[in-house]
C-alpha cells in the first residue's frame, strides 16, 4: 500500500524512512549504512522544494492526511540524514563517543 | 585590529577592573570537597530556572524537579487560584516521595485535582494544605493545618519559573537585576512550538556553561558544519563578540550573524539553500509584535549584523535570543563534582506550514548536532583536567563570561564559608 501522496510515488522505495519520532529517525540514521542514506538523500533532496510547496494546502493548525503527513515525516528525516551526507561522511558526528542528547518534547502536528 | 569597536580600555575584560586577568585555576571544576561548598553556597542561595508556565497550562496542572545538587524534589503546580507554587516533594508523614511515577528517581508531570501519597493516602490541596489523613482518629492530638506541604519560594519572571531554595531570598526580579529588566516585553509566551533535549555529561556544570558562554571555540570545532570556504574563512578571522556586559553575577555577549540569511547561497550547506534556514532558525522572523523594536537589552550595538544574544543568569541558566525572532535555553543540574544533567529547549512560534517546521526541524537537529560536539569535547576536558597536572588556564577577551561565572562562583562559596566561619 502506498504511503506517500501519489505525487511522490518515486518515494516509495524510501518509505521506511517515515517515522513518527525524532529518536526513530537518529536511531535509523546510526544505523543505516552510508551508501544507503546517500541513495535515499539523492532520491528526496531534489523533491525538497516540491514537497513543501505541495503541502502548502494543508496547513498545520489541522489534522492532515496520512500520506501527506508521512511526506512531511519523511522530509524530517531528509533533514536529519542532510548531516551525514552533506557534511560529515559518516552516519554519526565525529568525535561525538558514546555522548548523547535525547528530544524529550517534540513538537506534535 | 578588532572588527567590532572595544571599550576605551582596550579590551572587554579590562572594562570591568573587578575582573582578574589573571589565568583561571580550575580546581574548582575538579575538587569535590569545593563542589560540595558549590552545593551549599550556590544552588541553595540563588533563583533556579525550572520552566515555563506553559508547562502548567490548568488548575492541578504539575510537574516534579529532581534537584539532586540539593538532594531534593521539588513539584511545582498551578492552584485552583490559577497562582503557580512549589512545594518540597515530600510527604509530611513519614517523608515518603509525594508525586512520582515507576521510577522514583524520575521527573513526572500531569494534571490532577489533590495530591494523594501512594503509602497511606495522605492527601494534600494544589495550595499545599493537608486535606486527608487516613485513620486520622489513630493519631495523637494531629493538627493538620501544622502538616501542610512544605512551601519553596517560587516566582514568575517573563514566564519563566524560578525557585530558590532559600527560604527568604530577595525578591527575583532584583536578582535578575538590569539584565532581567533589559528583556522584559520579549515574546516569550507567543513561542510555544517546544523541542527539549536531555542528556547527562560527564562534566562539571560549569564548564559546559563554559562552552556556551564564548563562540570563540565555533569556528574551530564547528568547524566542518560550514562549506569547505565559508569555514577556512570563519576560521582564519576567529570569533569576535559585538558587545559583552557584566551585571554581576549575571553576564551577555551579543553575537554576529551573517549567516541568516548569508550574503551568498553558496556559504550554506544545500539544504539551508533550499529550506532558509540553519543554525540560525529560519532566515524570515514570524510575524509577531514584539520583535521590532526589540527590548533595550537585545543587540545592545545596534548592529544591523546581529545574530544572538546569549545571556547567563547565574548560576545555571542561559537565554538566547536569536535575530530571527526564536529562542533558546540551557540548564545545567549537578549530579557530581564531574557529572551533571543538560537540559536545552528550542521555541519557536508555531509552524503553520510544513516549510516553517521544517525551517524549525533543521535548526533542532544542527543544535543537536552542535551539541554533541561540544558535550564530548567537554568530557574530554573533565577527563584532563582531573589529575591537575596543570590548573590555572588563560583565558582570552572572548571568554569574558568564562571569568565572570568562576568567580561569581568562587565569590558565593568564600561568602558562605566566610559566613559559616564568622557565624
Amino acid at each position: 500500500m502506498a504511503l506517500l501522496p501519489a505525487e511522490f510515488a518515486d518515494l516509495e522505495p524510501f518509505s521506511d524512512w517515515v517515522l513518527e519520532t525524532e529518536r526513530e529517525r537518529y536511531a535509523k540514521r546510526l544505523a543505516t549504512p552510508m551508501d544507503q542514506m546517500q541513495a535515499f538523500y539523492d532520491a528526496a533532496f531534489p523533491r525538497l522544494a516540491e514537497a513543501t510547496s505541495y503541502l502548502e494546502d494543508y496547513p498545520l493548525g489541522r489534522p492532515i492526511p496520512g500520506p501527506q503527513r508521512n511526506l512531511l515525516l519523511l522530509m524530517m528525516s531528509l533533514v536529519l540524514v542532510s548531516f551525514p551526507v552533506e557534511v560529515w561522511q559518516q552516519p554519526c558526528v565525529p568525535d561525538s563517543g558514546a555522548t548523547y542528547l535525547d528530544l524529550v518534547v517534540e513538537p506534535a502536528f | 585590529m578588532p572588527h567590532f569597536p572595544k571599550p576605551a580600555e582596550g579590551s572587554w575584560t579590562e572594562h570591568w577592573p573587578e575582573i582578574s586577568l589573571a589565568p583561571v585555576d580550575y580546581s574548582d571544576s575538579v575538587d569535590p570537597a569545593y563542589y560540595e561548598l558549590e552545593r551549599e553556597a550556590i544552588f541553595k542561595r540563588t533563583w533556579l530556572m525550572v520552566g515555563r508556565v506553559e508547562q502548567l497550562p490548568r488548575v492541578g496542572s504539575y510537574f516534579t524537579r529532581e534537584l539532586h545538587v540539593a538532594d531534593t524534589s521539588v513539584i511545582l503546580v498551578r492552584g485552583r487560584d490559577k497562582e503557580i507554587r512549589a512545594f518540597y516533594n515530600i510527604c509530611r508523614h513519614r517523608g515518603n516521595k509525594l508525586v512520582w511515577s515507576d521510577y522514583p528517581a524520575e521527573e513526572v508531570s500531569g494534571t490532577c485535582r489533590t495530591f494523594t501519597c501512594k503509602y497511606h493516602a495522605w492527601r494534600y490541596e494544589l495550595d499545599g494544605r493537608l486535606a486527608f489523613v487516613q485513620q486520622e482518629g489513630e493519631f495523637f492530638g494531629l493538627d493538620k493545618s501544622a502538616y501542610g506541604l512544605r512551601p519553596v519560594c517560587c516566582e514568575v519572571w517573563q514566564g519563566f519559573i524560578f525557585i530558590s531554595l532559600d527560604p527568604s531570598p530577595a525578591p527575583l526580579v532584583d536578582y535578575l537585576g538590569e539584565m532581567g529588566k533589559g528583556l522584559e516585553g520579549y515574546p516569550f509566551g507567543e513561542m510555544t512550538e517546544v523541542f527539549t533535549y536531555k542528556a547527562e555529561v560527564g562534566a562539571n556544570w560549569k564548564l559546559f556553561i563554559d562552552a556556551f558562554a564564548e563562540f570563540y571555540h565555533a569556528p574551530i570545532l564547528h568547524m566542518k558544519q560550514a562549506v569547505k570556504d565559508e569555514a577556512d574563512k570563519l576560521a582564519a578571522i576567529g570569533f569576535e563578540g559585538l558587545h559583552y556586559d557584566l551585571k554581576y553575577p549575571h553576564s551577555m555577549v551579543s553575537s554576529w550573524g551573517g549567516m541568516s540569511p548569508p550574503r551568498d547561497l553558496s556559504m550554506v550547506k544545500p539544504i539551508e539553500r533550499v529550506l532558509r534556514a540553519g543554525l540560525f532558525g529560519p532566515w524570515q522572523r514570524p510575524d509577531i509584535a514584539g520583535l521590532d523594536p526589540l527590548p533595550a537589552g537585545l543587540n545592545p550595538s545596534r548592529h544591523p549584523k546581529w545574530g544572538v544574544d546569549s545571556f547567563h543568569f547565574f548560576p545555571n541558566f542561559m537565554l538566547l535570543c536569536w535575530a530571527p525572532g526564536w529562542y533558546l535555553t540551557y540548564s545545567y543540574w549537578p549530579t557530581a563534582v564531574d557529572r551533571h544533567i543538560f537540559e536545552s529547549s528550542l521555541y519557536f512560534v508555531p509552524a503553520r506550514t510544513a516549510a516553517e517546521r521544517l525551517q524549525h526541524e533543521l535548526a533542532a537537529v544542527t543544535f543537536k548536532e552542535y551539541g554533541l560536539q561540544d558535550a564530548n569535547t567537554l568530557e574530554a576536558t573533565q577527563r584532563s583536567l582531573k589529575g591537575r597536572v596543570i590548573t590555572d588556564f588563560p583565558l582570552c577577551d572572548q571568554e569574558l563570561l568564562l571569568r565572570a561565572l568562576h568567580q561569581a562562583g568562587r565569590d558565593y562559596v568564600r561568602e558562605y564559608t566566610d559566613g559559616t566561619v564568622a557565624g
